[in-house]
């Protein structure tokens, strides 16, 4: 260390009394229900290190740390500067101070660009810096102990950032050398359950069967392995990678009544979801299940491609950073089948954000923390690609308090059949973009585990925060790569890191691969480390010898790191080197097809009530319709999602021609988003919707996944979508696959999934499931979550100019209810909010017509007669319309059916069904074309804005637009008074 | 002949393609340079008739929006730079390219290195990142971009710092005076927006969209223009047909073209 070194702070402060971001803090500390503190003021710190002095580093602050109009900035050098101290003292006399700063080797890339920075101004001898927050809270009760708290619960998180109550040490991170330490892990002669220790010690998750395949092979090649090769195989052979769940051999027990499940299935995977792609068999689908997306046909010219996955236990227990990786991973998906990616989707489940902070059990954090963290991940990641985040679905429930779930979808567009798949032995193994360090690690394990009170702590390691700009070169370097056809293969770092894309890039050929040569974040990292890394932003790609030159050029026009860490061989193995020594050499045979089948066994529960079964009317109870209308519109899952769509940019690439809200005010829901991208010439869209319903899935997961299939399908119709040109993504999170009745749950699932699948003729192109999605507290008990399905839409259309929206537009317009309409209440909102007046029955049936009422909708659609359309979902008639009011800003005239009782057909929920705005000048048209299909009259469009309802000629209630609003929005309303 | 802009692309850039399409469409000829390149290469800029510097998260918004491309501009190219503004050539930020333009000491007016700015784009009063659409209205008659602009002209923002600050409020007046307002956030009637939220979305004093700098020359704006020149852009064609941004870039390419 050199003695001439100095480190230097220079302490930010806004100079405005109220500062936006310092209220935003205040706000959080109020919203988690802590008591106590009046005022927080936030300084950004930064730490300058170097063989520079005070005046350099003061100029440095003056001219890049600081806006001279908002805020001023005071630079000291540490330890030295009594002056500095004085601000302190003085502060620390009214308020208490937290300091926070990001643990070494958190990515920190402010601190990268200011020395870059720092050169350009011509100050040279700077070599490092990192940066931290500093708070000033005034309050009552303002004791240490609050203060920790406020650390704790809001201003730090342990996983990624470390606080003290005075002046912070900074921590810098050093130039990279990495050690060649391997251990060996014995596992030849060692017992069952010595196996186990072994698995378990290594958080390997690997079962007893699975450890003693390892052992065989072990005996075979006649030695123990390398912690670099036990790693890989664990990683290789973990559920996140291999969904050993799904392709289990299951044996079914309890047949429920209504409906019959085979006694057994070989392989639940092919024999449910994948069979019914092969069956549905569509022409225009080109890609499913076997790459990292699946493809679909366009426009005769390009190709879309679709991934959703789940990020759940990373975003538990550091939600910005969980989230964040977990929609940088779903994008390079995507980038892994060489399509640049045009639009992201975010569905959320969450905790009741109103759940009480002593409520939490043991390690969790707040559901309204996490929420908000989770946003904030995917608005900074997704805003920052320039990817327009489109569509989405937020649903609490207290179930996922402890185990939230964060589904991150991209979409994709390339020209038909550029993604290449022609790797040679001979090609060179090329890894582009991010440094790693010990980001992730395990995190493909780590994610097929069950949570506890301690994971928080173990599996830090297993979170990092995402850097977009760093991805975003990787897709400025590939798309031209590829148009310049420069690579044979491509492949992206997730979860298991190289080991994981590289080991599957060469797993028919084999390959020899030098891990000295990795770039590193900072020192010590040994090499299984390197291999298992989840860095996040980089790919991996094939390049022949003679094209990397130019893909070398390319890379420094953007400013992209490229390494080459070896060559595809002929071998059948996977070797991988540390300099000259070699740490793992497996038979690519064994690794990739040596694991053994898992075998299950289902229980299939019996629904309590049967779908549509439901009671008469008489049973139901008095309601005050307009109270239980307003109650519905402010529930959390029902209430407007304006404040989240808000913070996601929906317009960049200009072609979001639905927008996720819609409407003359702008702020009607819409069922989907209708994209037209640049790159294709002609006038084709697509469409994505979903559908996802856990409080059915609570009662009945085989009804519950054909209702969430319909629902998802319908949201793309009801923008315009053609119905025989959808495809579907399921994803799945579910609990412990070894608890019978979880895995009882998951069969019906799957099998409904098919039977749907092939009725609607809408195939399944790509899908992930997420187990143990539990939780296991200090207390000891199991917190499981809903069987939760989520089903993700890609739908087409023709012309874009046939897109819906759901705003009422014209008064004096038709309203017709399309699809057979048979409202039930089991798993409605509406008994969700009035659970002591619940109304005990089975959810609705999904009707088996709904394709063809589908199919004769989309025939009304393309003549153009449709001036709005919504679907019925959560809430039902009652709140679908309402919904239409609020967007169109008029008011809606509706007759209740006289065969149904009002209470059931306002707020009753059912499938299939349609609210659909037409003009009485193409009423004969409309009704033509929907003859023998259920389609009944339902109303008209008013002037006046209010949304009243009548049962034979009689009202039953009206409320005011403005109340709708007020309710809906949980807010008074803005800009009404224009 | 047709005239030729430079798009500046540094990491993060994303509205390089949107902006490119909406000058292609007002009938320029549009070239994307790496700011990285366009350093090593010593890229000769004078074959340039307009220079724009399009919106996204140039350098991850590292330091605050804007300012490493800002430092960029007033080292790599400075020269360059100085060359456009000397020669009057159309030159336009959006958004992250405003952000850029006014740390860059480029806009509202020229500043000298060290002279306290009076002016800067902060964090919007909301605290937070806002996509939504807005009604904006052409004031300036001197700045080459909004002269003549009758029509009001309907655009998304998406930006989180937007928010138009002064350091005294006589500046707000002197830009007034000086005609350097060149846009401004209306209701979409086109009466002020009177800092009423979300149609002033980000708390911007005077309402304040756009300026441009003394000569008229160099226009900076947070909205996007660009994300409104086809019909399937527009939110509710329904209701409200037209107000399209592509005139303002008409404006700028007859300009270029005059030159």
């Amino acid at each position: 260390m050199n003695n001439l070194q100095k480190t230097f702070c220079c302490v930010v402060r806004p100079k405005r009394k109220n500062d936006p971001r310092s209220n935003g803090y205040l706000a959080d500390v109020r919203a988690l229900g802590i008591t106590g503190v009046e005022e927080i003021i936030c300084n950004d710190l930064y730490f300058i290190r170097g063989i520079v002095n005070l005046n350099q580093v003061s100029r440095l602050a003056g001219e890049l740390l600081h806006d001279p109009v908002t805020h001023e900035v005071e630079t000291y050098i540490i330890n030295t500067s009594a002056e500095s101290h004085e601000v302190i003292t003085q502060m620390t006399a009214s308020h208490g101070m937290i300091d926070v700063a990001l643990r070494p080797g958190v990515t920190d890339p402010v601190a990268d660009q200011i020395v870059r920075a720092a050169e350009l101004l011509g100050i040279d001898g700077i070599n490092a810096a990192s940066t931290g927050l500093r708070f000033f809270v005034k309050g009552e009760g303002v004791s240490e102990k609050k203060l920790r708290q406020l650390a704790e619960r809001l201003f730090a998180n342990a996983v990624i950032q470390r606080y003290a109550l005075e002046p912070i040490t900074p921590s810098f991170s050093e130039a990279a050398e990495a050690s060649g330490q391997v251990e060996t892990i014995r596992v030849r002669g060692l017992s069952s359950s010595g196996l186990l220790k072994t698995s378990g010690d290594r958080r390997a998750a690997l079962n007893l069967d699975e450890m003693l395949a390892i052992q065989s092979y072990c005996l075979r090649e006649g030695r123990d392995l390398t912690d670099v090769e036990f790693e890989m195989l664990a990683q290789t052979w973990s559920e996140h990678c291999v969904h050993k769940t799904f392709k289990s051999r299951v044996v079914v027990e309890h047949v429920r009544s209504d409906r019959t499940f085979p006694a057994a299935y070989k392989h639940l995977f092919n024999q449910t979801i994948r069979a019914a792609t092969r069956d549905v068999n569509a022409n225009w689908v080109l890609s499913s299940f076997r790459e990292n997306a699946g493809i679909i046909e366009f426009d005769g010219e390009h190709e879309l491609s679709f991934k959703v996955e789940t990020h759940n236990h990373p975003s538990a227990i550091e939600p910005f950073g969980g989230a964040n990786t977990g929609i940088g991973g779903v994008i390079r998906d995507v980038i892994g089948v060489s399509a640049k990616p045009i639009a992201s989707t975010d569905v959320l489940c969450f905790g009741p954000s109103k759940t009480r902070l002593d409520d939490l059990p043991t390690g969790v954090l707040h559901p309204r923390r996490i929420a908000s963290g989770v946003i904030a991940g995917i608005e900074d990641y997704g805003n920052k690609m320039g990817i327009p985040t489109v569509n989405g679905a937020l649903w609490y429930d207290p179930g996922y308090i402890a185990n939230p779930l964060v589904f991150c979808g991209s979409v994709g567009i390339a020209p038909r059949g550029s993604n290449p798949h022609g790797i040679v032995p001979g090609d060179r193994v090329i890894l582009l973009g991010g440094k790693t360090g010990r980001d992730g690690l395990r995190g493909a394990t780590f994610s097929s585990m069950t949570m506890d009170a301690q994971t928080g702590e173990v599996s830090g390691a297993s979170v990092q925060i995402g850097a977009p700009i760093v991805e975003k070169g990787l897709v400025d370097v590939l798309m031209p790569a590829r148009d310049l056809g420069l690579y044979h293969a491509i492949t992206d770092c997730g979860a298991g890191g190289l080991s994981s894309a590289v080991g599957e890039m060469i797993s028919e050929t084999g390959g020899d691969i030098q891990l000295a040569d990795v770039p590193l974040k900072y020192p010590g990292l040994v090499p299984w480390e390197i291999w298992l890394s989840e860095a996040q932003e980089r790919m991996v790609i094939a390049v022949p010898p003679e094209s990397v030159a130019e893909l070398q050029g390319l890379c420094d026009r953007f400013e992209v790191s490229l390494t080459d860490i070896g060559c595809v061989s002929s071998t059948g193995r996977t070797r991988v080197y540390f300099h000259d020594q070699i740490v793992l050499d497996l038979d690519n045979q064994f690794l990739h097809h040596g694991l053994p089948q898992r075998q299950y066994t289902a229980t299939i529960r019996q629904p309590r009530y049967l779908p549509g079964e439901t009671v008469d009317g008489s049973q139901l109870p008095e309601i005050d319709f307009d109270k239980t209308l307003l109650d519905l519109l402010s529930h959390p899952n029902i209430a407007s999602r304006e404040p989240i769509i808000r913070v996601y940019d929906h317009e960049v690439q200009g072609g979001t021609v639905v927008k996720p809200l819609c409407g003359i005010r702008r702020d009607g829901p819409s069922d989907g988003c209708v994209i037209k991208p640049q790159m294709g010439k002609g006038r084709q869209a697509f469409v994505l919707s979903n559908g996802l319903n856990p409080e059915y899935g609570k009662e009945d997961p085989y009804e519950m996944t054909r209702l969430v299939m319909d629902e998802a399908i319908r949201n793309a119709v009801a923008c315009g979508a053609d119905p025989s040109r959808i495809a579907v993504l399921d994803n799945f999170c579910w609990g412990d696959p070894t608890n019978p009745e979880t895995m009882g749950d998951l069969v019906q699932s799957a099998q409904a999934c098919y039977d749907t699948a092939v009725r609607y003729q809408t195939p399944f192109i790509s899908g992930k499931d997420s187990f143990n999605n539990e939780y296991l507290g200090m207390d000891g008990a199991r917190h499981a979550i809903p069987p939760t399905l989520l089903i993700s839409a890609l739908g087409w259309m023709p012309d874009w100019e046939q897109a819906l929206t759901m705003d009422l537009k014209r008064t004096g317009s038709l309203l017709f209810l399309v699809g057979e309409f048979k409202p039930a209440f089991g798993g409605s909102h509406y008994n969700l909010i009035h659970p002591e007046r619940k109304v005990e029955e089975g959810l609705p049936e999904c009707a088996l017509k709904n394709p063809e009422i589908y199919r004769a909708f989309y025939s009304t659609v393309t003549r153009g007669i449709i001036s709005a359309c919504h679907d019925l979902s959560e809430g039902g008639l009652g709140v679908a319309a309402a919904e239409m009011c609020m967007g169109g800003r008029r008011g809606a005239r509706i007759e209740l059916p006289s065969d149904i009782h009002p209470a059931r057909a306002l707020f009753g929920e059912t499938s299939g069904c349609l609210l659909v705005e037409v003009r009485p000048a193409n009423r004969d048209l409309f009704l033509s074309l929907m003859e023998s299909i259920p389609c009944r009259f339902i109303g008209n469009v008013l002037e006046e804005p209010v949304f009243k309802t009548v049962l034979k000629g009689n009202e039953v209630f009206s409320v005011g637009i403005p109340e709708l609003l007020r309710a809906w929005k949980n807010e008074s309303v803005e800009g009404e008074t224009e | 002949m047709k005239s030729k802009a430079l798009i500046l692309f540094a990491p993060g850039t994303n509205r390089d393609q949107d902006v490119a399409a909406a000058l292609q469409m007002a009938g320029a000829e549009t070239d994307i340079h790496p700011v990285r390149s366009l350093y090593e290469k010593k890229q000769d800029w004078s074959t340039y008739q307009m220079l724009v510097v399009p919106g996204g998260f140039s350098y991850a918004d590292a330091l605050g929006a804007g300012r490493l491309l800002a430092l960029d501009l007033t080292s790599y190219f400075s020269n360059q730079v100085q060359e456009f503004l000397a020669a009057e050539k159309p030159v336009i930020g959006i958004c992250n390219g405003f952000q850029a333009l006014v740390k860059a000491g480029i806009l509202p007016e020229t500043r000298e290195p060290g002279e306290t700015p009076r002016a800067t784009l902060t964090f919007n009063q909301s605290n937070h990142f806002e996509c939504r659409w807005v009604t904006l209205k052409a004031v300036s008659q001197k700045c080459i971009w909004t002269a003549g602009l009758s029509d009001l002209l309907d655009c998304p923002v998406a930006h989180g710092e937007g928010n138009f600050t002064v350091l005294d409020d006589q500046y707000t007046k002197a830009l007034l005076e000086n005609d350097q307002v060149a846009l401004v956030y209306s209701k979409p009637d086109g009466n002020p927006a009177d800092g009423v939220y979300p149609l002033n979305p980000n708390g911007s004093i005077g309402d304040i969209a756009g300026v441009c700098n003394p000569a008229g020359n160099v226009l900076g704006l947070m909205p996007h223009p660009e994300n409104n020149i086809w019909t399937h852009q527009v939110p509710d064609r329904a209701n409200r047909p037209d107000h399209f941004g592509l005139p303002l870039f008409v404006n700028g390419v007859r300009y270029a073209s005059q030159l």
